[in-house]
């Protein structure tokens, strides 16, 4: 059983003065997550991410499609019991403070005043607002809201996790610390879906993660398998600076420095590039493989259709 | 269900009651409670009578201020701030989002009423020197005001789960006054004819009628106020309450939270 399944999940919005045309936000979306998996959802901003999460949280409804989580239809209410959810940016009731912000979610979510007490204590630790005391939400900093944000969607224990832009708009040292949080959820053996337009975090707390762009999915798989495909390139280094203009044809780019030229080859054309530099009696000094990044996996992604409609 | 009904009703009490201008109107109240011995002192021998007419007004009046400024963001402010997104994640059905809030703003207004009570209570302790047998039908003038906040809530309610505050506050208002001329409009249907007697006659019926749930009068001049009335009105309350209620909760069932 998947912890997420999401069959041709789409949404699109009438637009115009008579609302008769329809703009796609998301397109048929087909999606799963295994439990006890870190999955980042990736794409830039308006991407449509935060559509896909307002679709599994109930927040808005399909045009087609549907989803399960945990085996259920994601509507079940017996399915919300089990999901935590941080909106992205989140906003609380400024006239509350954490604990009592705590308290009322852990309701709402089915838990009993008994273990509500015990609990509030351990995830305001947890996230590192144990002595907040009864300030109001109304005089924390940003990065203090993230944390109650977090603390929101794990007070109740669930087994899967969703995060909508969890290190936005944070500093440096929050983002840290909100990606020590999730490692830590990720320990538990939770599931957690997070979207992210910030490729380092989802490098690295991910290990599957899906590129959409303009509300298409444009590639899912295992993070280290899609830097290796992108990678795909060799750096090669030789003395003969005379060689260039032979080999040109195999470099995707190449920079001489006296008679040391540096090139970068795709791997597929780096034997015939080997070949032809000793016919032309260069002298080798080093063949490299390139490591690809996710970024590169995700600027091939998010461009490659923009590139072959051209 | 009722935990979680509760809890959000317990949480919608707690945002009004921490809302600083839920405490300025209530002083405004009693200050207004308080002069009103002081007209009394103008009009000589009838300061009761002021007394009773202008506390029970103020108590209605701004009770319903208080539910159409409180009211008209109950949900509107809640999709507004995105606060809704972190409770609809969790299993709370939409109808018990808008249950809750409805029965959050009007254990508001019963607080708010029955402490404007005690003051109008005091006043007339301080004014009369003692309480009298007929001051006990201000509790049924009083009784028939909280039917009215029960329909202003829900009006409120309907009109903050489709519409913008500003215009949810114009419609509620709009409501509000219409409805406490409603028997006139009654007596206007009858007068007219064809077209616009089915008109105002449909209006007249379709409107909430606070005309019929305003014994103040009767309250201040010392008539009494019969049990059928009272029987009456509860039933209307509840009734239309209730259909104002399902038609918000059949809107916010349906409505895409962009």
């Amino acid at each position: 059983m998947h912890a997420i399944e999401i069959r041709g999940l789409s949404k699109d919005y009438p637009v115009g003065f008579w609302k008769k045309k329809l703009r796609p936000a998301l397109k048929p979306l087909d999606l799963t997550v295994e439990a006890g998996e870190a999955f980042g959802f990736l794409g830039p901003n308006g991407a449509g991410k935060t559509t896909t999460l307002k679709l599994l949280m109930g927040i808005i409804f399909p045009t087609a499609g549907s989803a399960s989580i945990l085996g259920r239809h994601f509507l079940d209410p017996e399915v919300k019991k089990k999901i935590g959810f941080l909106p992205e940016q989140p906003y609380f009731y400024d006239y509350l403070s954490a604990p009592e912000l705590l308290d009322y979610y852990a309701g709402l979510s089915g838990m009993e005043a008994a273990e509500r007490k015990k609990r509030i204590g351990t995830v305001l630790e947890r996230v590192g607002l144990g002595d907040v005391g009864s300030k109001h939400l109304r005089k924390f900093s940003k990065g203090m809201l993230q944390r109650v944000g977090i603390a929101q969607a794990i007070i109740h224990e669930p087994e899967v996790v969703f995060l909508d832009e969890p290190m936005s708009g944070l500093d440096p040292l929050g983002r840290h610390e909100v990606r020590e949080l999730i490692q830590g959820l990720k320990d538990e053996g939770k599931t957690i879906f997070f979207s992210t337009h910030i490729l380092s975090d989802a490098e690295a707390l991910c290990d599957r993660v899906a590129v959409i762009h303009k509300g298409e999915l444009r590639g899912v798989g295992v993070v280290n398998d899609l830097r290796s495909n992108v990678a795909g390139k060799s750096e090669v280094i030789w003395e003969g600076a005379h060689t260039v203009a032979a080999v040109s044809d195999f470099l995707s780019e190449s920079h001489v420095t006296g008679e040391t030229v540096r090139g970068t080859v795709q791997n597929d054309d780096l034997d015939r590039l080997l070949e032809k530099l000793r016919q032309q009696r260069a002298r080798l000094i080093s063949v490299t493989p390139l490591h690809g990044t996710l970024e590169d996996y995700f600027l091939s992604k998010t461009r490659e259709k923009e590139t072959s409609t051209r | 269900m009722t935990s979680r009904l509760s809890a959000i009703t317990l949480n919608t009490f707690r945002e009004a009651v921490r809302d600083r201008v839920l405490y300025n109107l209530i002083v405004f109240v009693l200050l207004l409670v308080a002069s009103a011995p002081l007209f009394g002192q103008i009009s000589i021998g009838i300061e009761r009578l002021i007394l009773v007419n202008v506390g029970l007004s103020s108590i209605s009046l701004f009770g319903a201020i208080i539910a159409v400024l409180v009211g008209i963001g109950l949900v509107s402010k809640e999709i507004e701030k995105k606060t809704l997104y972190t409770i609809l994640s969790r299993p709370v059905r939409r109808w018990e989002f808008i249950v809750g809030k409805y029965f959050g703003l009007l254990l508001t207004l019963v607080v708010n009423t029955t402490l404007m009570t005690v003051g109008l209570y005091i006043a007339l302790l301080v004014t009369a020197h003692g309480l009298k047998r007929a001051d006990a039908l201000l509790l049924a003038a009083i009784y028939c005001i909280v039917l009215q906040f029960m329909i202003m809530v829900a009006l409120t309610l309907l009109f903050s789960s489709f519409s913008t505050p500003v215009f949810s506050a114009i419609f509620a208002f709009a409501l509000f006054v219409i409805g406490t001329f409603a028997e006139d409009l009654k007596n206007f249907a009858a007068v007219s004819q064809g077209a616009m007697h089915w008109a105002a006659t449909g209006v007249a019926y379709l409107v909430p009628n606070f005309a019929s749930l305003n014994v103040i009068a009767q309250a201040a001049h010392e008539q009494p106020i019969s049990g059928n009335l009272l029987v009456f009105n509860t039933l209307y309350a509840l009734l239309y309450s209730g259909a104002v209620t399902a038609a918000a909760v059949l809107i916010f069932e349906r409505r895409n939270l962009k």
